[in-house]
């Protein structure tokens, strides 16, 4: 985009799409993920503003935003919600990336957040510039505003009517007052025909022709294209390189040795290879010749980190939740259950390979990234440059995947470096392999259940204790103190009614490194509650559903475990997917033999999400051959958007459940590439059905929601199929005999 | 001294390293980006391009070999979005992030060319070599189905 980074409403003024004048009314998304949130940002003046709405004479209406396209579809429905309110044929919407600002807080998208963060913010900046064309029309007609009303991007009045295109009104209604947004009049939503109503992608014909351009698209004059070669063990440096051989091959033009460091660090660097194509810096990388200091953390395993995990719980643990006393009462009962589950490392597997194009000039610095967390990147940029922020311009461009590995700067500040010090622009590629290698991954965690239940089957105790790699640990300034925090997630808060619950933790020490990998933490909690809770309904002898529906209870709000600022967890909303997803997949009809249907369900990112799976065991090999959802994600904005979300969560659910597992030796990841890393592919894939709530609440998460359920909705159907139970992932051939 | 091939119905000369796979002839060379980097091992299926009317891994296809041939990449598809596998994966709304949705589109197209009207296993056969992991099969699988009934194997 032509705009410098630190425009403000005036220029936007001048250089209008057209040339010529526009109405652009600024105003401020959330800054973070939840709809109560969203109402408190709200509350404060909307400036400086992130985001923008422009009209233009040619009728034309830009959302300019910061919000990064990973697949998740925010480019359809956030200028949804904004067309909805402003009354315009969707057609003659378009979306800008919004430049990165160093004094806007926050540019980032995560957390499956950004329509429950961004609803009542669109909702409001539409209405305010809907009510600007209405006011300026009555204006030009002489008649009272509310004897206008704002109809398929015309302002209309009278009887006959008449009407003014909004692009016909831009420049008076421009110099009107911005309406207050707090009290700005929304729209009742019996009247939404935009907003509830399935809508396809709104870059789905770039995204089939192969014109939609990625970060690894990006094509800069005199680019050279770098690979880097890094150390294979984590926190291991370069010891020593001869790049003789390496610079002897076609097409290299520059080998160079860099140091990484601060918080975006994954690496301490390593020597990059640049060259005029991908494939002469690959080849040269090859021919490298490289010794490492390996570190203390070479003799890392993922078998030793198991042997962590059990001595870990041999000793008490860290108490994080302690209600009633589940000790003495697990102690003393007749009907205790216990469990253990394990997960290993999992790595997000993009599609597209890390890569960031950066271009450093003596007086500013201009970046192509793919990024969720672009004012991240700016800020590394601006470190390696030696510029301040405000001269770095980061382009965030399409995404081949995102899944929480974008949020990270390492990739950006590799690219930074290389670029500073070849003194030209530069892509920082990364081969699958790198990927694979220098993730940060999902932590691995060990966690050990015990239940007790009374005889009329209620539960009497609950007790979670768990060991991870913990991300907090890693990131968080108080993580050394609270390795625990975002390692439970609604593990916390589980919704079934106990007087007794403990939840203990101890950190797992690991320099692997870890962050948030699609759903975090609710990915693992997700399969241990909702696998014990099934391990309960059996040793109850119940149906697993009506245990469910039984533990449950009556309909409530339950505060959420050291949350309370987040929305609690409404008991009704969960029943409600439960039944649904019941009812739809037909719970309790007869499968044919080897088959067996397993339900799950999950609170997260404040949606609820339940699944029944139907799997079929063959020959030792586990098939998920169908899988119903039901989810209330509060009010839809595209229905047909979640659908598709849900969808993509469930495979990489599945993908969770059959294949993912990073291991370690020696210190380094033991797997390079979709061979050794594999994933569903098409003749795995199950029919899928997702019935979606149509609810009136304010919208929340559905990026992630749908994974955390799809594990242990299959190791249940494995369960009710074979009478193994499948306590850790993958799912391994010698656990179903 | 140079390797020629016919590129979207073009004839197109490059001067590169016998070698050098097609993928970065088309990326970096000729600057045609819609064909995409996902493994460099024809694990993933992301690179896939016609060559000769046949579904190929360009990832690991030396460009020498296809001296003489006819390639076709996403962007000579068609020109305009109208070939059917591409009518019918907007109608079905396939893509999500779309990284890995030109590889499925060329391997589509490819099955559609030789079986106009493929069973779900035929589709099971020619797609798994394609990764998706924003997990799009179903739409896929959907969206091959459709572009039969358009008459994709037709054309």
């Amino acid at each position: 985009m032509a705009n410098s980074p630190a425009f403000s409403r005036r220029e936007f003024l001048r250089t209008g799409a057209a040339g010529g004048a526009a109405l652009v009314v600024g105003f401020r998304m959330s800054a973070r993920a939840f709809a109560g949130q969203a109402a408190e940002q709200e509350k404060k003046p909307p400036s400086p503003y992130d985001a923008w709405v422009r009209i233009t004479p040619d009728n034309r209406v830009t959302l300019i935003l910061g919000k990064s396209e990973m697949g998740q579809g925010i480019m359809t429905a956030l200028p949804m919600i904004l067309a909805e309110e402003l009354s315009v044929d969707w057609k003659n919407v378009k979306v800008e990336q919004a430049p990165t600002n160093p004094k806007i807080y926050d540019l980032g998208t995560g957390g499956s957040g950004s329509v429950a963060g961004s609803w009542l913010p669109l909702r409001r900046a539409g209405a305010a510039a809907r009510e600007m064309l209405i006011a300026a029309a009555a204006k030009k007609w002489e008649v009272g505003a509310d004897t206008c009303k704002a109809v398929d991007g015309r302002v209309v009045h009278g009887n006959p009517k008449r009407y003014f295109a909004y692009g016909e009104l831009v420049e008076s209604a421009a110099k009107l007052p911005v309406p207050n947004f707090n009290t700005v009049p929304l729209k009742n939503s019996d009247d939404f025909t935009l907003v509830g109503h399935d809508t396809r992608r709104y870059e789905v014909r770039e995204k089939t022709t192969g014109m939609a351009v990625f970060g690894i698209d990006s094509r800069v004059p005199g680019m050279l294209f770098a690979v880097v070669a890094r150390c294979p063990v984590f926190g291991g440096k370069v010891a020593s390189f001869d790049a003789a051989k390496a610079k002897a091959v076609p097409g290299v033009r520059d080998v160079i040795a860099f140091e990484t460091s601060g918080r975006g660090a994954s690496t301490a660097g390593g020597v990059a290879v640049l060259a005029v194509n991908s494939w002469a810096a690959i080849e040269g990388r090859k021919a490298l010749e490289l010794k490492w200091d390996l570190g203390p953390a070479a003799k890392e395993s993922s078998a030793g980190l198991h042997e962590q995990f059990l001595e870990n719980l041999a000793k008490p643990g860290k108490i994080v939740r302690n209600d009633g006393d589940a000790d003495s009462v697990l102690g003393s009962s007749a009907r205790k259950i216990e469990a253990a589950y394990e997960f290993p490392f999992a790595a997000h597997a993009c599609m597209e390979p890390m890569n960031s194009t950066v271009q450093i000039g003596p007086d500013g610095a201009e970046a192509w990234v793919p990024t969720q967390a672009p004012q991240w990147a700016q800020g590394v940029i601006a470190e390696a440059a030696k510029l301040p922020p405000e001269k770095v311009i980061v382009h965030t461009t399409l995404m081949g995947g995102g899944f929480g590995r974008r949020y990270q700067a390492d990739f950006v500040m590799e690219a930074a470096q290389v670029a500073k010090a070849a003194g030209k622009p530069v892509m920082v590629l990364w081969t699958r392999e790198d990927d694979m290698q220098h993730d940060f991954y999902r932590p691995a965690s060990y966690h050990k259940m015990q239940g007790a239940l009374d005889a009329n089957g209620n539960l009497a105790a609950w007790k979670h204790f768990q060991t991870s790699t913990s991300i907090a640990a890693k990131w968080r300034e108080n993580g050394a103190e609270k390795p625990e925090q975002g390692e439970f997630g609604t593990g916390l808060t589980i919704p079934y009614q106990t007087p007794n619950i403990r939840i203990e933790y101890t950190l797992a020490e690991s320099s692997v490194p870890r962050a948030w990998w699609r759903s975090v933490e609710h990915s693992t909690s997700g399969f241990v509650v909702e696998s014990f809770i099934d391990e309960l309904a059996a040793a109850s002898g119940e149906d697993p559903l009506a245990f469910r529906l039984k533990l449950i209870g009556g309909d409530r709000k339950i505060p959420l475990f050291d949350a309370e600022k987040e929305p609690p967890l409404d008991t009704a909303r969960l029943k409600g997917v439960l039944e649904l997803a019941a009812e739809k997949a037909g719970w309790g009809k007869p499968l044919p033999e080897g088959q067996g249907r397993g339900i799950a369900a999950f609170y997260s990112f404040d949606s609820y999400t339940a699944a029944v799976a139907e799997i079929s065991v063959k020959n030792g090999a586990v098939k998920l051959e169908r899988l119903v959802y039901a989810v209330d994600c509060g009010r839809p904005i595209n229905p047909e958007g979640v659908r598709s979300q849900v969808e993509s969560a469930a495979i990489y659910g599945l993908s969770a459940a059959s294949y993912d597992a990073i291991t370690i030796s020696g210190g380094r990841v033991v797997q390079s590439n979709f061979n050794d890393y594999r994933m569903p592919r098409m003749n795995e894939a199950p029919k899928m059905e997702v019935h979606v709530v149509m609810s009136k609440e304010e919208p929340t998460g559905i990026g992630e929601p749908g994974l955390p359920v799809v594990a242990p909705a299959m190791c249940n159907a494995i369960f009710a199929a074979t009478g193994k139970r499948l306590r850790r992932l993958p799912i391994q051939p010698q656990d179903l005999v | 001294m140079g390797t020629t091939f016919t590129l979207n119905g073009k004839s197109t000369t490059v001067d590169v390293d016998p070698q050098m796979p097609l993928l970065w002839v088309l990326r970096d060379t000729l600057n045609m980006t819609g064909t995409k980097f996902g493994c460099g091992m024809a694990l993933c299926g992301a690179c896939t391009v016609h060559i000769n009317g046949e579904a190929a891994r360009s990832c690991i296809t030396p460009v020498s070999s296809v001296a003489g041939k006819k390639i076709t990449t996403i962007e000579g598809l068609s020109a305009d979005a109208s070939h059917p596998v591409q009518k019918a994966w907007i109608e079905e709304d396939v893509p999500q992030c779309g990284y890995c949705q030109s590889g499925q589109i060329m391997s589509a197209a490819a099955l559609l060319a030789k079986k106009p009207n493929p069973t779900d296993a035929d589709i099971d056969d020619a797609m798994s070599g394609n990764i998706c992991r924003c997990g799009t099969y179903q739409r896929i699988r959907k969206a091959i189905h459709h572009a039969a009934s358009l008459g994709a194997g037709k054309s």
